[in-house]
């Protein structure tokens, strides 16, 4: 029997990838493009002058101690957002594939941070740790831990990758749930009356028969700690103590958005641009070798 | 972003039939103030557009300061601008230098018609609006409030402190806060916006340059000069008191408010229209004070500086618009409008008059302490205490923040703290000056 579709008219094919291929070029070609040329630009906040720079806004940037300086800050941070949220979120998917009763219901609470607007985020968890009224500081302070993000970098590190992971938990797990769900159970019933205790079948079957879902994912939550933080950032430290947790893509947010230098901010991310296009390479190119698919 | 523009475009639909059905001409207002507010707001423009038929006032709220400036440059780039801004104090150079995006007050009431004294304003309000050369105002001072500070009276009380005599300099309020701490008080001095209240504020009433040029309003080649021997001696003794649990850093904006509220903090130094907040939020007497200074420094105290917003009006309209426009901003400025808004935001009066009339209504002696602000403000103005004026001030203000944090965590001295600030908001001062020639 003949599986493949195949098409007999030259033209239909094209037709029908011309939508993807049009919304491609307008949405992610075009502004791209645009960027590329703004960056060459210093323009004032209202556009009425305009000079076409080169690249002086690139040579500004990579002179500034304090850019070079945030490139750690942004590594580490997506690097932790990366690891505990992936992981987190397949340990809640496994513990959620074995519950039987009420299962709707942790999904739904499971799913839930999602849905709330990432400001949202930062400001309930800059709540709940706010070095005087927060109940979590409070809890801290009893375990002689006393928390203060407002003037402690490492605190504020690890309050922006709490509320960063918080949100992207539910994404990652709603994935990691759908992909232990294809897993044939025979496969690990099998396992079983061979003798495999949960922890080996876990290791030997499940995780490689999931590596496609956590190769996807740790795109996705690499991409997401570059580009989709800022809003958490900007509600909690501003960047704060000193630049401690001032990632690049905050940067790019304040001095575009607020400061209203297109230019500068148009530099920084290109800059952005080429660290996730390299990133994303590298990681089809080498980190791909260990994804099997079925 | 989208749904903005969404409401943008419902907004300006409904303009246009509304103007069809009734021929009048609509000015539109963005402004960021919120809540009580916010209503307020609402209540001026209701009053002006029942007062005549010909113009009719919307306001509409985009958000904190830097939000709807972000929004009215988006809109501005795609020929959508509202008729009238409300822009904070820091945005001013910003707008100023902004060719063709801005029309001066002075110019929009001349072309109107409208008789329009500048000199009716309180000085430090309507110099730090007035136009570099010529004196005309480039944009309407509406809301304006400065630095002052606010006690605890029975914190004050219990440490055994006259809770009638606040500290008047910093040596007074280092004694005072030792005592406040010796006393079991969890914080005895924070402030709210450390750049504005530790630096700005603090160069203009002790009548020392923050920036050259006369703080940047004498042209846009000014170059930061807050690393002076008295604003590093200052910083120092902060720190210092910081080490000694004297000081109390607690965020980068208002944080500090809520602190003092809660009746954690024994003194506050911040923004004159937190009266409200505080009025509304504590449970305890507390006093409003003048901003400490330093008794040694010669011409202190001088003035302090002004915060809050002033109103622009964007360029490219029509004269219609204009004219409504001035005879808004002509309604605005009566004395009697100007003094209910003093009395009911906190804000301070703009004009001389509107302090002249709440002077004479007993509202400051009903309510002890709401004129130290206008009294802080209503000395003469010299060169170097007329306000800061600088280009891209809001991301030289993120550095100071930046650099300061640095201080109270003892990363770094004040001093290099300070340099390093002054370096590298040169940088930015220079590539303003690059793209305002």
């Amino acid at each position: 029997m003949e599986k493949r579709a195949r098409f007999k008219s030259a033209w239909l094919p094209y037709a029908l990838v011309a939508p993807q291929i049009i919304v491609t070029l307008l949405f992610f070609v075009w502004p791209a493009v645009q960027a590329m040329y703004q960056s060459m630009l210093l323009q004032d906040a209202f556009g009425g002058y305009s000079e076409f720079v080169w690249f002086d806004n690139f040579r500004a940037l990579f002179a500034d101690s304090n850019y070079l300086a945030s490139f750690k800050t942004t590594a580490i941070f997506s690097l932790l957002v990366a690891v505990l949220g992936l992981s987190l979120s397949l340990m809640l998917a496994a513990f959620a594939d074995r519950v039987i009763k009420g299962a709707s219901i942790y999904k739904t609470f499971l799913i839930w941070p999602y849905a709330v607007s990432p400001v949202v985020v930062g400001v309930l968890w800059t709540f709940m740790l706010s070095p005087t009224l927060g109940i979590v500081s409070n809890w801290l302070h009893h375990f002689g831990i006393e928390w203060n993000h407002v003037l402690n970098g490492r605190h504020a590190m690890i309050l922006i990758v709490i509320a960063a992971v918080w949100k992207q938990v539910s994404y990652n797990f709603l994935f990691f749930l759908a992909g232990l769900q294809a897993i044939p159970k025979s496969l690990i019933e099998a396992a079983a009356i061979d003798g495999a205790g949960p922890v080996k079948r876990f290791r030997t079957i499940v995780f490689p028969l999931l590596s496609p879902t956590t190769f996807f994912l740790l795109v996705v939550n690499i991409v997401y700690a570059f580009f989709d933080t800022f809003a958490i950032i900007e509600a909690t430290t501003q960047g704060g103590p000193g630049k401690d947790t001032e990632i690049l893509v905050y940067k790019v947010f304040l001095d575009g958005f607020k400061g209203g230098d297109l230019g500068g901010a148009a530099a920084q991310s290109v800059v952005l641009m080429t660290i996730v296009i390299v990133l994303t390479v590298v990681q089809f190119k080498y980190v791909e070798k260990k994804v099997q698919y079925a | 972003m989208k749904s903005k523009f969404k409401a943008l475009a419902i907004a300006c639909a409904l303009a246009t039939m509304s103007v069809s059905a009734h021929a009048v001409t609509e000015i539109s207002w963005w402004h960021s103030m919120a809540g009580a507010l916010g209503d307020r707001v609402n209540g001026l423009a209701d009053e002006f557009n029942k007062s005549q038929s010909e113009y009719k006032v919307t306001p509409v709220y985009k958000g904190a300061y830097d939000e709807a400036m972000a929004a009215a440059v988006a809109a501005y780039r795609a020929g959508n601008a509202p008729d009238i801004l409300q822009v904070f104090e820091v945005g001013t150079a910003t707008m100023m230098y902004s060719k063709g995006a801005i029309k001066p007050v002075s110019e929009v009431m001349k072309l109107a018609g409208e008789p329009f004294d500048p000199s009716s304003y309180v000085p430090a309000i309507g110099g730090y609006y007035a136009a570099p050369k010529g004196g005309g105002l480039l944009s309407l001072p509406f809301n304006s409030s400065t630095t002052v500070m606010f006690y605890n009276k029975d914190m004050f009380s219990k440490a055994g402190l006259d809770p009638n005599k606040p500290p008047v300099t910093w040596q007074e309020l280092a004694v005072d806060a030792a005592k406040l701490k010796a006393s079991g008080a969890k914080c005895a001095y924070t402030t709210t916006w450390q750049s504005w209240v530790e630096l700005e504020s603090f160069s203009t009433w002790h009548n020392v340059e923050f920036a050259s040029r006369n703080n940047g309003f004498d042209g846009l080649d000014t170059r930061l000069k807050f690393n002076s021997p008295l604003h590093v001696k200052h910083i120092e003794n902060l720190a210092n008191w910081a080490k000694q649990g004297y000081f109390t850093y607690a965020g980068r904006k208002d944080e500090a408010t809520s602190k003092f509220y809660a009746g954690e903090c024994g003194i506050l130094t911040g923004s004159s229209s937190s009266y409200a907040d505080i009025a509304k939020n504590s449970k305890f007497k507390f006093g409003i004070a003048t901003l400490p200074y330093y008794s040694d420094v010669p011409g202190a105290p001088q003035n302090t500086m002004i915060g809050g917003a002033s109103l622009w009006v964007m360029g490219g309209k029509k004269n219609d618009e204009y004219k409504g426009v001035a005879k808004f901003f002509k309604f605005l400025s009566k004395p009697e409008v100007q003094a209910k808004w003093h009395q009911e935001t906190g804000y301070l009066p703009t004009t001389i008059a509107a302090y002249e009339i709440t002077k004479k209504s007993g509202f400051y002696d009903r309510n002890p302490g709401t004129d130290v602000p206008v009294k802080q403000m209503i000395t003469k103005t010299t060169d170097k205490s007329r306000g800061i004026r600088l280009g891209n001030m809001p991301q030289i203000r993120t550095i100071i923040d930046e650099e300061l944090e640095n201080v109270w965590t003892g990363k770094i001295t004040a001093k290099q703290a300070l340099d390093t600030a002054v370096e590298r908001g040169n940088l930015l001062l220079e590539r303003f000056e690059k793209t305002n020639k």
